[in-house]
């Protein structure tokens, strides 16, 4: 399994590059975004309005942090569970967007998405919010402040470490877990 | 008679949602020490030294273990021979705990996770209203145990009414599929809390209440569930889903079955899934 250092927002080559199973560290911006925010995008999508980030090379984090203590940038800070969102991922993939951070097996629909607009889907450890806020270096509301721990946030991240789950070769490294380590 | 101060208690559960949030307590760390010890794929050693590292991290900085600081549940036991004193403005023992919780979150920092309609979905910024599960019992016992329980493995529970002619077999079945079926989503290694039997509303309540013994992991004082605790653990175990579903030979790192009487018609289970952050924590008054 490989391991890659990348910066956001990233190219179709660099996504070529990453296999199931692989580490990658983030550095750069990331966007936050739940269900809430992601039925929102979906809406002014659907009526053809403006989005208010541009998701083009960028990475997605499914996150919903806890609150800043002063002086910190940002609370416990771990994914949520992604399927919630498959059924709005494949637009944003659509868009442009690269990448999405969560935890949890997506739908076939992502999957395809994945393959067709070139995208990754990865992981990072749930239920390790404090350890993974460790990361992240800043954080800004940038949209959506009146959901509260959904608001869609611009998160600076240095080497924030994820786990590819799903590439755009159709790679799934849940399912390839899975069956090494079965027993019937 | 004994006499509980509302204050008293409001103060206590301002404290108990936070310690419960920030530091997991030593029987969960010792389940976990323990599987990590059992975990042979390399992905799946790096979730538990992750998971170690982060409750390290919590508990020295204060931050919620997980972002997702849970519904606020509670068991109260109460004795009738215990009488509240109606002090400090707090109307009601539920009063107190909501305000407990209120306090708790907001001084802790911690996560507002509740939305005032499921359909409307607004927020309602205090992380109320509190779920309170009440049980009158003689004597004077004040014991008050609290849940943070996060919505991901939440959401991967289930409940199902058998014909009694399903047996032990399509019980254990049943556990084995929901914990398959919640896969990577619930944040493993899961803990499982089964309830079997009641009826439809209390199987589940004992699928959750299966989630407060302590120490974690040990066992049904009635052998036979104790047995079934231990093969479903090794049917679990043998599903192959590993630590936060990347392959692995730990999936769960318990299984509590409690049962009840049940009609002559019927046979319900409930599995109630809990992620490896098992935040559970009582007082005693």
């Amino acid at each position: 399994m490989a391991e890659h250092r990348i910066t956001t927002p990233v190219s179709d080559e660099v996504i070529a590059k990453l296999k199931s199973g692989d580490s990658i560290f983030i550095t750069g911006y990331l966007y936050t975004g739940r269900d809430s925010a992601h039925k929102k995008l979906i809406d002014l999508i659907t009526e053809g309005k403006e989005l208010p980030i541009d998701v083009k090379g960028q990475f997605i984090y499914y996150v919903g942090p806890t609150p800043a203590r002063p002086g910190k940038p940002i609370g416990s800070a771990g994914p949520t569970t992604s399927y919630r969102m498959d059924s709005y991922a494949p637009t944003l993939y659509e868009l442009g967007l690269k990448g999405s951070i969560g935890k949890g097996a997506r739908n076939e629909e992502v999957k395809d998405a994945l393959k067709k607009y070139k995208g990754v889907y990865v992981a990072s450890v749930g239920g390790a919010g404090a350890l993974i806020s460790k990361s992240i270096e800043e954080a800004e509301i940038i949209a959506y402040p009146e959901l509260g721990p959904e608001a869609i946030r611009r998160i600076k991240v240095k080497d924030f470490p994820c786990i590819i789950i799903n590439d755009m070769y159709g790679g799934d490294l849940y399912e390839e877990g899975k069956k090494q380590f079965r027993k019937e | 008679m004994k006499i509980i101060r509302l204050s008293e208690v409001r103060d206590k559960i301002k404290d108990l949602v936070q310690t419960a949030n920030f530091e997991l307590q030593d029987d969960v760390l010792d389940v976990i020490k323990d599987m990590e010890s059992k975990e042979v794929s390399p992905a799946g050693k790096v979730v538990f030294e992750q998971i170690l590292e982060n409750s390290r991290i919590a508990r020295e900085e204060k931050l919620g273990l997980c972002q997702d600081t849970g519904l606020a549940i509670f068991f109260v036991e109460m004795g009738e021979d215990v009488e509240l004193d109606k002090d400090d403005g707090l109307g009601s023992l539920k009063e107190a705990i909501s305000e407990g919780t209120r306090l708790g979150y907001k001084e802790g920092y911690l996560r507002k996770s509740v939305v005032e309609d499921p359909i409307r979905r607004k927020n309602t910024g205090d992380n109320t209203p509190v779920f309170i599960h009440w049980e009158l019992e003689p004597g004077e016992i004040f014991k008050i145990t609290f849940v943070a329980k996060g919505g991901g493995a939440e959401n991967m529970s289930a409940v199902r009414m058998f014909a009694p002619a399903a047996g032990q077999e399509g019980v254990e079945d049943f556990v084995v599929e929901t914990a398959d079926k919640g896969g990577s989503n619930p944040c493993p290694p899961i803990v499982v809390g089964v309830g079997v039997g009641g009826n439809f509303e209390y199987s589940a309540l004992l699928a959750k209440k299966s989630l407060l013994r302590k120490p974690l992991g040990s066992h049904n004082p009635d052998p036979f569930y104790a047995d079934m605790e231990t093969r479903l653990l090794e049917r679990i175990n043998n599903l192959g889903i590993g630590p936060q579903g990347m392959g692995g030979r730990i999936t769960a790192l318990a299984v509590h079955v409690e049962s009840f009487p049940c009609h002559i018609a019927s046979m319900p289970v409930a599995v109630n899934i809990q992620c490896h952050s098992h935040r559970v924590m009582s007082f005693e008054l």
